[in-house]
């Protein structure tokens, strides 16, 4: 059995800005994480990050986690287990991991659940020929692997993802014949949008897959326009010769873990999927447990991060540790989680959070 | 529409773009940045205060024209490559565009390009007069390049051929 104060789950963002909040309380502080190197989905991420100077904006997603990374490492209170998969939380708050094909147990007196997203699949026909990937995949392919997914992409979905994900296929040399989006307007940031326009893609909104074809493999897909009751128009269909059709439709928060250890759950389209209710510090329903990140409700990488600095502080105030110093860098996280969420693109997210923050803390 | 074809409608345009009377002075920083997005990279890299501070993070940049030189820092540092720098005093002819490039190739210095509008059409040619690479631009490249005059308000992208690697 490993013992630990604060044991946080997920090394991205949230969980690297956990883990620093927390140590820097003094706490005994154990991360893990299933991949073999810290940073989550940052360590793909080759454009430059929006937000404030506070959450590195500017930098670029991969430098970030180096960064976090890095400082996180300085600490001796804080003990690091990579390509280590966290199975299951028990009631006795004992975890049960998975390192080199052996179980460990964990007992920790508080658990930060960082553990993010998962993307999500689109229904049409022959969506399981090879050659239909998940966006995220494709760009950990070109940019943790240094692999091409294919010479000619479909891309679908004109949200951040799709459009960024677009963005780094053209840097890799891949051409991309377009992107469709369902929606009659580009979900993603205008500039990213720009980007790949002027770079000669074109964004087909109000359009869907139809149906992809190919002998064992993508060899092409048929789109169609959509009308305003997102009813297909017969008639409207174009065939795109493509190998890859790549998938950015959205992301659902990875629940499972939270489920299983009975945290009270509800299910909020704005954030994504299930989510666990809880306060204003991300603590659970489950006392023991808060959570952090896209894993709380999908966002950005910015708000990832001072939310992993909310969920390390609160856990680790609820240990009596901390103290003055930790309220007021608490109460400078939130206003920076207040001010990222302000705009007319935090409306979502405003909206999904009021329905799953319940019992404001003394705190708040 | 911008928001359904990621093309910034002359109208969009005319809301950002400084006048004709600056525009005539030299160079001056064009912010192509029409949302309001939780982002303010831009003016924290302004040295001059040109692009003002930002009072709320979602703001879009305000420029105040008469301060901004045209020194492309903006250029870099802008998260979404979304600011340009036009100069219509470069030469009788030609207008000098900076703009950011992240692609490689890098182009060479004297060399043409094919100069892309907002749409990805090519609207002319363009001579590269300068590559900036400098570590404080992050990869981030600053391409110089000259146009001619009555395409500068259009060419906002490049494509350099790939010679080594043509396949
Ligand atoms: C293509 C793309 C582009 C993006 N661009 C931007 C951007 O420009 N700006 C921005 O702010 N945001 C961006 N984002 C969003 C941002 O990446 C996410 O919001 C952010 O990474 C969420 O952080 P996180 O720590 O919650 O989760 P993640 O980064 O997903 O990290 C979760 C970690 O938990 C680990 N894990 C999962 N399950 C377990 C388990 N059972 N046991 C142990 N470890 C586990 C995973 O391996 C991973 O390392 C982008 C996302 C994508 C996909």
């Amino acid at each position: 059995m490993i013992n630990t104060q604060i044991a946080i789950i997920g090394g991205g963002p949230a969980g690297l800005r956990a883990a620093l909040a927390a140590a820097q309380t003094g706490a005994k502080v154990l991360l893990l994480d299933n991949s073999d190197h810290l940073g989550g989905q940052l360590i793909k991420q080759t454009h430059m990050f929006f937000g404030s100077q506070q959450q590195f904006a500017g930098s670029r997603g991969i430098d970030i986690a180096t960064r976090l990374a890095t400082e996180l490492r300085q600490f001796e209170n804080v003990q690091i287990m990579l390509e280590t998969t966290v199975l299951g939380i028990y009631e006795d708050g004992v975890l049960l991991a998975e390192q080199d094909d052996k179980v460990r147990k964990i007992k920790a007196e508080r658990i930060i659940v960082a553990i993010g997203a998962s993307e999500r699949m689109l229904a049409f026909p022959n969506n399981d020929l090879p050659g239909v990937y998940g966006a995220g995949a494709a760009q950990t392919l070109m940019n943790v692997h240094g692999v091409r997914p294919g010479h000619r992409v479909l891309m679908v979905g004109a949200g951040n993802i799709g459009l960024i994900v677009t963005y780094q296929m053209l840097q890799a040399g891949v051409q991309v014949v377009g992107i469709v989006e369902a929606a009659p307007t580009i979900g993603g940031y205008l500039v990213h949008a720009a980007k790949v326009r002027r770079a000669g893609v074109p964004i087909y909104t109000s359009h869907t897959v139809k149906e992809a074809y190919g002998d064992g493999a993508v060899e092409g897909a048929i789109i169609w326009q959509l009308d305003e009751k997102w009813a297909p128009i017969p008639g409207t269909e174009q065939d795109l010769a493509i190998d890859v059709i790549c998938l950015a439709v959205g992301l659902s928060p990875l629940s499972d873990l939270l489920w299983q250890a009975g945290c009270q759950m509800t299910y909020v389209p704005q954030l994504g999927g299930s989510v666990a209710v809880r306060n204003s510090l991300l603590c659970t329903t489950n006392q023991q447990i808060y959570i952090a990140g896209d894993v709380a409700g999908v966002e950005e990488a910015s708000s990832a991060m001072v939310e992993g600095q909310v969920a390390g502080l609160g856990a680790a105030l609820s240990l009596g540790l901390g103290g003055e110093q930790a309220h007021a860098m608490l109460a400078d996280a939130r206003g920076q989680l207040a001010a990222l969420r302000s705009g007319p693109v935090g409306e979502k997210i405003r909206a999904g959070l009021s329905l799953v923050e319940k019992g404001v803390t003394a705190d708040a | 529409m911008l928001k359904s074809t990621g093309i910034p409608t002359k109208e969009d345009l005319q809301k950002i773009y400084p006048s004709a009377e600056r525009l005539a002075k030299g160079p001056v920083a064009i912010i192509e940045c029409f949302q309001r997005i939780p982002c303010n990279p831009c003016a924290t890299a302004c040295t001059r205060g040109a692009i003002l501070p930002f009072q709320d993070i979602n703001n879009q940049p305000q420029l105040d024209a008469e301060q901004c030189t045209g020194c492309a820092l903006c250029v870099a540092s802008c998260p979404g490559l979304a600011v340009f720098v036009v100069d219509m005093t470069y030469s009788e002819q030609e207008a000098l565009i900076k703009l950011p490039y992240e692609y490689l190739p890098l182009p060479r210095v004297n060399t043409t390009v094919k100069a892309l509008n907002r749409a990805g059409e090519v609207v002319g040619q363009g001579t590269v007069i300068r590559v900036q690479t400098p570590p404080a631009f992050d990869r981030t490249a600053v391409i110089h390049l000259a146009v001619a005059k009555t395409v500068a308000h259009e060419v906002r992208n490049i494509v350099v051929e790939d010679e080594a690697n043509d396949a």
